[in-house]
């Protein structure tokens, strides 16, 4: 409780802001369209800018600590619960991946055209307060409930505002999911137990467990609760189905931040809590980790190679990626795991890039049927710069985010003898992503426009992205940029926290920082101070 | 004025016993004050102040059994040679019931717009009868006093439940729940002669001449555990108490009387009825039947798993959503007995995590039941889920309360049901009831299923053409406020659990 400080509080009003205008908008069904986007906006932008400012006030020597700590009671102080707040190296980046993805999704949003836009907006506000109170809970507890409270906007949402088969959909994604965490929250309450630690907070468990670690065995079976319940909730293979259909018919805001922010609670969840806490576990299911990684990579990879859905496609891609994190995360090391996370954000901000776009594109073709399209770029040429941007991302490019996550988990996997084999199927899947992108980029905005298709082009009907779609693609885009060129900026405090988690008596992790981190982006660095 | 009231009434129970119980008598007093008020008033008032009557009565009886001291004491005491015996427990679950009788009541106000025709005061006066004996019920120390309590409540509730007698689903109702309940009363009775002969018995040690005192048996029992007597009596009884509680095998009445009983009865039954029953099985397990935990414990887990099971699996299929509520309720009573278990393996906080799982459960169930009762149409017993669809549209605050409810039932959070399964599932980690907790999560994962259909029909059907059920809702803002407070409480005990003081 000692080290409370002002900054702590700007974590509570990132939570809290959007969960108030949401209320707000909950009952705003006669405001006018400019309050409801103004109050809309208001919730937007705090995450966003409080994530900036706590950014720049984070202290990265704090390593095995949080920053911004805060410490309140709400009843379950019995059971050792406290609302307990605070960012490291780890949790930072998605913090901020929250807050940004969020206000792209929420600027989408205002400007769209959904029915009961008061209530769409409104969700999604609470959606958007769920996440950053995930990433900025300390305490297991309220990691997991955060998450549930974000889950459900994503169900409502989807069944009120979602496209054919919505209510299907809605409900098969709900009872995995709840599937997914009960499960994960059995693993939490059974680390609670196990570790007589007397806590639910990640600091005290991480200071028990390190000073007595549990027996192997409650340690695989703790491991095995987390890793299936989590991996239900990031849609490992092959407890996937849910989530292509999901995104599928799922509307804009929902898929944007449930792909891109909500998604990653699992793994995040793995890499913060499963990895450090109960290392021999890791090591049991290692092998079990690394078969159903690659069975989302290769298996789900051809699978969206085969489909015709542009929407499916994007579902099905963001399930093969998940793929590559869950690989690094398998290393158990530092840098497998800092290629995890960088993964993870790069990912976030492309695949909700593309989810945008889709349905920019759906809005000008009036289908999702690859085949049906063709020649969009010729009217549209931002819109196809933006897409192709988000897919050369998602492929994995150089100079976007997800090339560094990609290529860190690379590294990571060819430096034990155990793991180099995996590099090969792992690059072949490289290929395969290359594939479907770049055929989804031909297939929309390049060739013969086909059939109905072509009338509208020729009629003129078609504009390129308006101000509305360019903003909040601009900024994702920027954002994956950046990681691209400085990965340095979450990096180094990540690697920090890693290296103190993940503790390694190899003798070659200088070798694999300095790949890491290239020369080239050190000099960027020496120019920037 | 209050003050002095308080001071009286203080100076009168540091004196006498009868203090202790003087919220039942209240209770008692009102009800037989609302039968002559039925006589004294004109017909034309009578709609208009009994129920007003009997709701501002509860209130106060609430106030008093809170406020006043001697009637609201927290430490363990023993009144009447052993027949009654109050701590904090006793005293929480006085405040349920009281809570749940003036909802009922409440919602009896609202049941009875639609059924004009049917007689209105005997309903309160049977609730507020009901409420002072289950108060009482949990309070026992005594098996006699156990069976005269219980039998209090169930003979009112026969009558509650056959109440709408134009009504055959309810006629049919009333004549199974009479039958059943006959039939539990009988096995339970059977339990208690047989120890009380056992326990009576002179050759064996500790044997007593009260042996139907808890404490006394609870004397006996130990020392006897192994006696075949003793566990058949302690399973007729624990049989007798889970009728009650709707446990699988004995759940067999609860679709079929949830359905044909008024609404507001239904509500009745599936809040207090099983919490009193739950109450009581505590005290049992805790008391007289502590000794027989090796004996108890698998059967009771066997019947929570059982519980479990088979209200989720049975839910799915439903369309009626009374039969529906029934159905999952036996789920929640499998939850629940999950903390029973619990308890009897040594976890001692988990009695508190029932009590605060029953309040949760107390604050949804009767704000679905409210959006039950106003939504019914003319045949209170057919409500269909389909009567639902598009629900949230036409009725956009009734569509929050009942999505606030359902979600409350399910277990999600922010609202207060996730917090009290939290509860119950630490605990029973504590006690490592590894294989009842896989079993809860699978149960959990299905209720998901049709509570969020449900959810989905009033929220996600498309706006249809066909009028199905325009009983038009017509709530007045006394219905809003009370409805809109159980959600608001529900979603407060979720954010903040600190809001309902039970587990310090």
């Amino acid at each position: 409780m000692g080290n409370l400080d002002t900054n702590s509080l700007f974590l509570l009003v990132a939570i809290l802001a959007p969960l108030v205008a949401g209320t707000v908008l909950l009952f705003g069904a006669r405001f006018s369209q400019t309050t409801i986007r103004a109050v809309a906006a208001f919730g937007f932008a705090w995450p966003l800018i409080i994530g900036l400012l706590l950014y720049s006030l984070f202290e990265p020597s704090l390593v095995g600590e949080y920053n911004f700590e805060l410490r309140l009671p709400t009843g379950l102080e019995s059971i050792g619960i406290y609302l307990h707040l605070g960012l490291n190296g780890i949790s930072m980046p998605l913090f901020l991946l929250a807050g940004t993805v969020g206000l792209a999704a929420g600027l989408y949003a205002m400007y769209s055209n959904a029915d009961r836009p008061h209530l769409y907006l409104a969700l999604l506000l609470f959606m958007l307060g769920g996440l950053m109170g995930t990433f900025a809970s300390v305490d297991v507890f309220f990691f997991y409930f955060f998450h549930e409270f974000a889950l459900i906007p994503t169900f409502l949402m989807i069944g009120m505002w979602g496209g054919a088969g919505r209510r299907g959909a809605a409900i098969e994604m709900t009872v995995y999911l709840t599937l997914g965490a009960l499960l994960s929250l059995l693993g939490l309450i059974a680390l609670y137990v196990q570790s007589g630690a007397d806590s639910f907070s990640l600091v005290e468990l991480r200071n028990y467990l390190s000073a007595q670690p549990l027996s192997e065995t409650v340690q695989n079976n703790i491991f095995a609760l987390l890793l299936f319940g989590f991996g239900i909730l990031v849609s490992l293979f092959p407890f996937h189905s849910w989530a292509p259909k999901g995104y599928a018919v799922a509307p804009t805001g929902a898929a944007m931040l449930h792909a891109g922010v909500l998604k990653k609670f699992g793994l995040y969840g793995l890499l913060q809590i499963a990895g450090p806490l109960l290392p021999a576990g890791g090591e049991h299911w290692f092998s079990w980790i690394v078969w159903l990684a690659l069975g989302n990579i290769l298996f789900i990879g051809l699978v969206t190679m085969a489909q015709k859905d542009l929407k499916m496609m994007l579902g099905y891609s963001s399930v093969m990626h998940m793929g590559y994190a869950f690989l690094g995360l398998a290393c158990f090391s530092v840098v497998g795991a800092g290629g995890a996370l960088l993964l993870m954000v790069a990912h976030g901000l492309s695949v909700a890039l593309l989810f945008m776009l889709s349905t920019c594109i759906y809005h000008r073709s009036q289908t999702f049927d690859l085949s049906a399209m063709g020649g969009l770029a010729s009217k549209a040429p931002a819109l196809a710069a933006c897409f192709v941007a988000g897919s050369m991302a998602s492929i994995g490019l150089p100079g976007f985010g997800n090339f560094w996550g990609e290529f860190t988990i690379f590294a990571a996997l060819a430096e034990t003898e155990l793991t180099r084999w995996i590099v090969v199927p792992a690059a072949i899947g490289i290929i395969i992503s290359a594939i479907y992108g770049l055929r989804a980029v031909a297939n929309i905005f390049f060739g013969q426009p086909k059939g109905d298709f072509a009338d509208r082009l020729e009629s003129g009907q078609i504009t390129d992205l308006q101000g509305f779609e360019k903003l909040p693609a601009g900024i994702l885009i920027a954002g994956l940029v950046l990681i691209g060129i400085f990965p340095r900026i979450f990096s180094d405090d990540a690697n920090r926290e890693l290296v103190e988690m993940y503790p390694q008596e190899q003798s070659n992790l200088p070798v694999i920082h300095s790949a890491v981190l290239p020369t080239q982006v050190d000099a960027h660095k020496e120019v920037t101070h | 004025m209050n003050e002095l009231l308080i001071e009286f009434l203080s100076g009168f129970t540091a004196t006498n016993e009868w203090a202790a119980i003087l919220p039942e008598i209240l209770l008692g007093v009102l009800a037989l004050g609302l039968l002559g008020a039925e006589m004294a008033l004109p017909r034309s008032q009578q709609t208009r102040w009994i129920p007003r009557l009997a709701v501002w009565g509860q209130v106060i009886v609430l106030v008093l059994a809170f406020t006043c001291a001697g009637c609201c004491s927290f430490d363990q005491r023993e009144y009447f040679s052993g027949l009654i015996a109050q701590n904090d427990v006793t005293q929480l679950m006085r405040g349920f019931f009281l809570l749940s009788s003036l909802a009922v009541c409440y919602l009896g106000k609202v049941y009875f717009v639609r059924q004009s025709a049917l007689p209105k005061t005997e309903f309160y006066a049977l609730v507020l009868i009901i409420s002072a004996a289950m108060m009482l019920l949990v309070q026992s120390a005594h098996f006699v006093m156990l069976f005269v309590a219980l039998e209090t409540v169930t003979v009112a509730f026969y009558v509650l439940v056959a109440y709408n007698r134009r009504s055959q689903f309810s006629l049919e109702a009333g004549l199974k729940y009479l039958i059943l309940g006959a039939l539990s009363s009988g096995i339970l009775l059977f339990g208690i002669v047989l120890l009380y002969g056992i326990a009576g018995s002179p050759e064996l040690v500790a044997s007593s001449h009260d042996s139907l005192n808890y404490t006394q048996l609870m004397h006996f029992v130990i020392p006897n555990m192994d006696n075949l007597i003793v566990k058949i009596g302690a399973l007729l009884v624990i049989a007798g108490v889970c009728f009650k509680i709707g446990a699988v095998p004995f759940q067999i009445w609860v679709p079929d009387v949830y359905q044909g009983a008024p609404t507001p009865v239904t509500a009745y039954l599936a809040v207090a009825s099983k919490a009193a029953g739950f109450i009581v099985l505590i005290q049992l397990v805790s008391g007289p039947f502590f000794g027989l935990q090796d004996f108890l414990v698998p059967v009771l887990s066997v019947i929570a798993a059982a519980t479990i099971l088979f209200g989720n699996i049975a839910a799915v299929t439903q369309r009626n959503v009374k039969r529906l509520m029934g159905l999952s309720g036996i789920a929640h009573a499998g939850y629940l007995l999950l903390g029973v278990v619990a308890l009897m393996r040594g976890v001692d906080w988990a009695v508190y995590a029932v009590i605060f799982y029953l309040f949760t459960y107390l604050l949804a169930s009767f704000a679905v039941f409210g959006v039950m009762s106003l939504s019914a149409a003319a045949d209170d017993a057919i409500q269909e889920l389909d009567h639902y669809q598009n629900f949230a549209r036409k009725h956009p605050f009734l569509g929050g309360v009942l999505a606030c409810g359902l979600g409350s039932l399910a277990g999600i959070p922010p609202l207060g049901g996730f917090i009290g399964k939290l509860f119950l599932f630490v605990a029973a980690f504590q006690a490592s009831l590894y294989g009842l907790l896989i079993i809860a999560v699978i149960g959990v994962v299905i209720s998901i299923y049709y509570y969020f259909g449900w959810i989905r029909e009033s929220y996600f059907s498309a706006p249809s053409t066909e009028v199905v059920n325009e009983a038009a809702c017509p709530s007045t803002a006394g219905d809003r406020f009370l409805l809109g407070a159980f959600t608001v409480a529900s979603v407060v005990v979720g954010l903040l659990p600190a809001a309902l003081p039970i587990i310090r």
